[in-house]
């Protein structure tokens, strides 16, 4: 029966699933019993599965995130979680060093690195540097790690699941911006990532939107203010930034000759400019237009003023658009 | 209050101590020459290694454990196929004390498709799933948290496993080890933590890197059992590994053993380098060569009449023939193949 759900219910529902129907799944981390630190993404999970199989810990990322890891080895399928991603950066080298390369180093031996390790991003509210960043493209950047960001309802709970049940590590980054965003949920079942990539969520002939997570959500807003000017925007939602796979947006600009990536990060070495380089290269001589919109190169404020014009809006990618259709019309 | 560390190894850290024969009498003949074919199997397994460094065979770096055979020797009498062992950077001994493949080591260290880790590895990154070695890598108290882990899902499975997970002086330098010390505690997992204290980690004595030489004081910090003793006994330690690891099955929490050696070669490849380490002197490398645990262990086997010199090295000289087929053996075998490299780095095809 389907439901209507939030995306931190969906997240929720993910995690109801696949500890109900999977006895080796369990999940770690800090916060995991006060909704202060995880929203209602796992509310109860610890009196309905146990304290065993929802675990809050001490304060130490490296330790959990490698516990998780040395736990998949040996046959479970641990999620661990950090409620906010600038925190996961303390358990890098489990993740960069360990948990991606552990297969391949090892020449396929053993169980696989079945860990999924849950990055909550959290921004705004004058949190400020430490408390604001967005990294999926650090991750997406190393071999080995699977990196997902859900930008729908649906896709919070479901990526959950499938990032869970595929046989690598896999980075899942959800943002608390989009928490409450609603949606109707069909019932969920066993996922993997194979065969999950991006998706074309509105078409158009005039422009090609691209994001990840929250991003998308501006690109759709973007999408029908441009409506309004005839401006018929192409939407695609990345679901697995790493590894990309890149036709459907290739194929898009073949169409539109206008892409614009819209990215929660930094521009340098970034998730928008791993997109458009890639475009690129399999568009061949084609003439097109392409643009990148993220936050500025600095640190995140946290005057409420400078946080004002850090984040990218709908504004900026519709004053974008227009810029470049404005220019392929020339 | 006195801040001063008055916890040191005093003369467990002294060359001149610890080098009589053996005491062996409370071990059966059978297990004892058992243990010295396990220790004479890593030494010259090590030293064909050396060999293939010195003879351009192997680039890859290799950190050797000549003079610390007797911890994993003894250690592994006391562990069952099903328990879960992680190792470091200099694992070679970890590996064969377990009864892992000789072929696939030699093979392994020379890139080969035969290799314990299909040549993908090298020498810093074995695995030997057959016989519990889940893994070993070079990032110093890299797979402390991972076999706490381990430690973890033994708990969840119930089964009466065990983790071990053997790193050096220098990862207890890194927090990881102390993340990992605690939660272990606090859990209560069955986890025994072996410090192999060589007195080295790369160039610097621990002398200039810690205020004492010895490191169990963590285990006293994060409130587990430990146990500190002469890493050059095989014997002792078989002993007393047997002892925690009783516990540890029985439900007790972790364990920690600090077992204490010496690093006869440097840090990295086949020779003494001498001139690397701070602190490092010919007069003390001479001293600790006395406190072999191979030589200690035959000493004991003759002078207790168990054998002789004469079968004891007919015993070396069988052992030295596997070593010399298995390179050979190792050498004939075929590199990974070209596909090797994009195969093994997600599960399934990607980009579907």
């Amino acid at each position: 029966m389907n439901n209507q759900s939030n995306y931190g219910e969906a997240i929720l529902q993910g995690f109801q699933y696949l500890l109900s129907n999977h006895s080796n799944v369990f999940a770690i981390g800090q916060g995991l019993w006060s909704p202060w630190y995880v929203g209602n993404s796992m509310r109860d999970l610890e009196n309905d599965f146990g304290k065993d199989r929802v675990m809050d810990t001490p304060v130490s990322e490296q330790g959990c995130t490698g516990i998780a890891l040395g736990a998949s080895l040996c046959g479970y399928r641990p999620i661990v979680i950090h409620p906010r991603i600038d925190f996961m950066i303390l358990a890098a080298d489990q993740i960069v060093n360990q948990a991606a390369k552990w297969s391949h180093m090892l020449g396929g031996n053993g169980n696989r690195p079945t860990v999924t390790i849950r990055g909550i991003v959290n921004r705004g509210g004058e949190q400020g540097a430490q408390h604001s960043q967005v990294l999926h493209s650090w991750f997406a950047h190393i071999p080995g790690l699977r990196v997902v960001m859900p930008a729908t309802v649906q896709d919070a709970r479901d990526l959950l699941i499938a990032s869970v049940l595929t046989d690598d590590p896999v980075v899942y980054i959800d943002d608390r911006w989009l928490y409450d965003d609603e949606d109707m949920l069909s019932p969920p079942k066993d996922l993997t990532l194979h065969g999950i990539g991006p998706k074309r969520l509105r078409i158009g002939e005039h422009v090609t939107m691209v994001g990840a997570s929250y991003s998308v959500k501006l690109c759709l807003q973007a999408a029908q203010q441009l409506e309004k000017e005839n401006i018929e925007s192409e939407v695609i939602d990345l679901r697995v930034i790493s590894p990309l796979n890149v036709e459907k947006i290739v194929d898009s600009v073949r169409k539109t000759r206008c892409l614009v990536v819209v990215d929660g990060g930094w521009s340098p070495c970034g998730l928008a400019g791993e997109i458009i380089a890639s475009v690129t290269e399999r568009m061949g001589p084609s003439r097109y237009v392409a643009n990148r919109i993220t936050i500025p190169f600095a640190p995140a404020p946290t005057s409420k003023v400078l946080e004002e014009i850090y984040y990218p809006t709908t504004e900026d990618i519709v004053s974008q658009v227009r810029e470049n259709i404005n220019a392929l019309n020339q | 209050m006195s801040n001063d560390c008055s916890d040191r190894l005093g003369d467990l850290s002294d060359a001149t101590k610890y080098i009589d024969r053996l005491n062996i009498s409370s071990v059966s003949a059978e297990k004892i020459f058992s243990y010295l074919e396990t220790m004479l199997l890593i030494r010259l397994a090590e030293q064909a290694i050396a060999k293939l460094i010195t003879d351009g065979h192997v680039k890859c770096p290799c950190h050797l454990a000549i003079g610390q055979e007797a911890i994993p020797t003894g250690i592994s009498d006391s562990l069952k196929k099903s328990d879960y062992v992680f190792g470091n950077h200099r694992s070679h001994g970890h590996y064969l004390a377990l009864g892992s493949d000789l072929n696939k080591l030699l093979s392994e260290v020379l890139g080969k498709a035969t290799g314990c880790s299909g040549g993908m590895g090298g020498s810093m990154h074995l695995s030997s799933q057959e016989t519990g070695f889940l893994g070993s890598v070079p990032i110093v108290a890299g797979t402390i948290p991972v076999a706490t882990g381990a430690a973890l899902a033994a708990k969840m499975s119930a089964k009466g496993q065990i983790a071990v997970s053997y790193f050096g002086d220098g990862s207890t330098e890194e927090g990881g080890f102390h993340e990992s010390m605690n939660i272990a505690a606090v859990y209560k997992l069955p986890i025994l933590f072996v410090c192999e204290n060589n007195l080295y980690s790369s160039h610097l004595d621990i002398n200039l890197r810690q205020p004492s030489d010895t490191v169990s004081r963590y285990a006293k910090a994060h409130c587990i059992i430990s146990k500190v003793l002469d890493g050059n006994d095989v014997v002792a330690v078989a002993s007393c590994a047997s002892e925690l690891i009783d516990g540890i099955r029985n439900g007790a929490g972790p364990a920690f053993l600090e077992v204490v050696t010496y690093r006869r070669l440097g840090h990295v490849g086949p020779d003494e380098n001498i001139d690397v380490g701070v602190r490092r002197s010919q007069k003390d490398l001479d001293a600790w060569k006395k406190r072999d645990p191979i030589k200690r262990l035959k000493d004991a086997i003759v002078d207790d009449g168990l054998s002789d010199l004469a079968s004891l090295e007919n015993k070396e000289l069988e052992i030295q023939a596997r070593v010399d087929m298995a390179v050979i053996k190792a050498m004939d075998a075929p590199y990974p193949s070209k596909e090797d490299l994009m195969k093994l780095v997600y599960s399934g095809r990607v980009n579907e």
